[in-house]
């Protein structure tokens, strides 16, 4: 069945279509089973299945994901919350050491199901401590699935495979997603490892990660205009990666801009500028740009944040750069801002 | 104790022994490229617990986990295999002597990271609370554990969530070098924990007859009520942290006397209970006669294994 719902509608839908499909699913973490309940992808999950398959914890990140992959190596499948991915760095050592270690020491008699969802991104004034997304450092570990939806129909299909998986899976959500509405087929399935071409262009490949996908589709409206056509491919899965789908695009446009919501230095988008520089090099016209955070903590302030992050204004300027075009005036051009929220649909 | 009983005992102590012994024999030769945490002077402590559990329990350790290893599996063949880095060790040579396991008889996993198997060990106990069933898991570690945030972090979860979940704490003052008394902000350790709402009780480590009371004592009253349970107790490090040693000669402990050392050798120890409930001396030769040669025939055959095919480094990462 198809219908018109937010992003945070979606992942809830899927959260109930697993919880009601396998007794095994259950969701955990701080503030899962409060009136917030993380930005509503949450809600009436208690009093759908009870206090024992949705519940809070005490604030304790560490012994909370070794508590999930404990229960996941005894057959089930949880799915642990945090309400920012920063708070995961507190349990960086079950999952860089355990949960992505065991199946391989146990020369693969272990299985290990399970899902750690994170919030990530910008907020409002969200600084140094609660917008980091982190995507890079976890696909860095071998034995880890990372999976970056950005919408409706992904965040919905994509929690459902991460869910069914039977490996961890870190599964980072940006908090501006939440609202953004979208169609979604609940039949659709979607397996990790696909990247998805969101705007089709022959003049240049955008390669983009989470909420970077919904400012490039902004630039790509905005280039449009004057006759540039590019292309949009979102990963969707940082691990495993689509290698096939991002040099099939790269190696059609001859140009291509990584655009990561993170940091660029040893980021994922230093990963897949490697991968484009490799696998097309003879077909590329210049060098492979990359766009991503400042290389500095992300400030509070706004005019300091609107410089820190990337945006569909960025990567309309070094469109213009590259192809050696004047900058287009774009006063008056509406782009997305906490204030001015995109709701979609998308 | 009955003789059957506690001879069945012995023959897992001298099992230990004689594997750990046979190590320190064979390590210098650098063909057990693994570093190896001996638990000479510990081994009451995993078989006497492990004597106690029902079956079906599961176990999580640490780094130190021979003992653990073969109470659980008896399995002499894949623990040699796997110290030899051979493809039929239980991590096909992939996890060594710090990461042994065998799921398949409970033994969930093992970890060099001191303290890292505790949660994991309280989200498997969460697993039977969730699905109703009653088995017991339990977590060996350190004393060091202790001082990691994540250990009290887990017990407070456990004792949240009434789980069943035995914590044993195996207590060499030792953390490396490092003495108790140089770590601990607490007088004591059963008294710390007293103030969480568990069962808690401890003991000398190397008295594996006290060691099984102990542990039956817990899990009788877990069963009556679920529970945590933490145990306590204390042993002597015969040997260095890691490697086939001895080091009470260089500088940061004393060597203790021989009447230290026999009443806190958990196999000498126990020889003498036997005697006492009427073994011979030679009911004793002969367990360890079958053990050495258990134990030689387990070298042997670790030694003249194959190692895994080249493809193998890439298996196992993912399911």
């Amino acid at each position: 069945m198809k219908s018109l719902i937010s992003f945070r509608e979606a992942l809830n839908l899927a959260l109930v279509k697993e919880m009601e499909s396998d007794p095994s699913v259950f969701v955990f973490g701080l503030d899962v089973d409060d009136h917030k309940s993380i930005f509503g992808s949450t809600d009436g999950l208690v009093e759908k299945f009870g206090g024992e398959r949705c519940f809070g914890t005490p604030l304790s990140e560490d012994a909370m994901t070794g508590v999930a992959l404990g229960a996941a190596m005894s057959g089930l499948r949880p799915i642990h919350v945090h309400i920012r991915a920063d708070f995961i760095l507190l349990a960086m050592n079950q999952i860089g050491n355990m949960m992505s270690n065991l199946r391989y020491m146990s020369g693969g008699k272990l299985t290990i199901p399970l899902v750690v969802r994170a919030v990530i991104g910008r907020g409002w004034g969200q600084s140094a401590q609660h917008s980091k997304s982190l995507h890079g450092v976890f696909a860095h570990f071998p034995g880890l699935k990372v999976v970056l939806p950005t919408t409706p129909q992904d965040g919905y299909s994509l929690l459902r495979s991460s869910i069914r998986d039977n490996n961890p899976v870190i599964f980072l959500e940006h908090r501006w997603l939440y609202d953004i509405v979208g169609d979604v087929d609940d039949e659709r399935v979607v397996p990790l490892g696909q990247a998805a071409v969101l705007h089709e262009g022959d003049a240049m490949t955008l390669v983009c990660s989470s909420w970077m996908n919904v400012e490039a589709l902004k630039a790509a409206k905005v280039l449009a205009r004057r006759g540039l056509a590019v292309e949009v491919v979102d990963v969707r899965t940082v691990s495993p990666l689509d290698e096939q789908t991002i040099v099939g695009s790269v190696k059609k446009t001859r140009n291509c801009i990584v655009a990561d919501y993170d940091w660029i230095f040893c980021g994922f988008g230093a990963e897949l500028a490697a991968l484009i520089s490799q696998r097309c090099f003879g077909c590329l016209e210049r060098p492979v740009e990359r766009l991503g955070f400042a290389p500095v903590p992300c400030p509070t302030t706004r005019p300091l944040e609107n410089l820190f992050y990337p945006s569909a204004l960025t990567i309309i300027r070094a469109v213009e750069r590259l192809f050696g075009l004047e900058e287009a005036d774009l006063n008056g051009e509406p782009f997305y801002s906490y204030e001015q929220r995109f709701k979609g649909p998308f | 104790m009955k003789k059957e009983e506690a001879l069945s005992l012995y023959r897992k102590l001298v099992l230990i022994r004689q594997a750990e012994e046979k190590i320190r024999q064979e390590y210098l030769k650098d063909e057990m490229k693994t570093p190896v945490h001996l638990g000479i002077g510990a081994e009451g402590i995993s078989v006497g617990v492990c004597h106690c559990l029902p079956a079906g329990s599961r176990t999580f350790g640490t780094y130190r986990n021979h003992a653990l290893y073969l109470t659980v599996t008896g399995d002499v063949d894949g623990f040699f295999a796997e110290l030899y880095g051979k493809l039929l060790g239980p991590g096909k040579g992939k996890a060594g002597s710090m990461h042994l396991s065998a799921p398949e008889c409970g033994l969930m996993a093992t970890s060099a990271v001191v303290g890292t198997t505790i949660p994991v060990a309280v989200g498997a106990a969460l697993a039977e609370a969730y699905k109703g069933t009653s088995g017991t898991v339990v977590v060996f570690f350190g004393d060091g554990a202790m001082e990691e945030g994540v250990f009290w972090e887990s017990l407070n979860f456990a004792c949240l969530k009434h789980l069943r979940v035995l914590f044993v704490c195996e207590d060499n003052g030792l953390a490396i070098h490092a003495h108790a008394g140089g770590r601990r902000g607490f007088r004591s350790i059963l008294e710390a924990v007293a103030a969480f709402d568990c069962y808690h009780a401890g003991g000398d480590g190397s008295d594996v007859p006290a060691v099984i009371r102990c542990t039956r004592r817990v899990l009788h009253r877990m069963s009556e009520q679920p529970k945590p349970a933490f145990l306590h107790f204390s042993y002597l490090r015969f040997l260095e942290h890691v490697g086939p040693k001895e080091d009470f000669d260089v500088g940061y402990r004393r060597r203790p006397s021989r009447e230290e050392s026999a009443r806190l050798d958990p196999v000498l120890r126990f020889e003498k209970e036997l005697l006492r409930i009427g073994c011979t001396l030679d009911d004793l030769e002969a367990v360890r006669t079958a053990v050495k040669e258990q134990v030689r025939h387990g070298v042997e055959a670790a030694q003249n294994a194959p190692f895994a095919s080249p493809m193998e480094l890439y298996t196992d990462v993912l399911a």
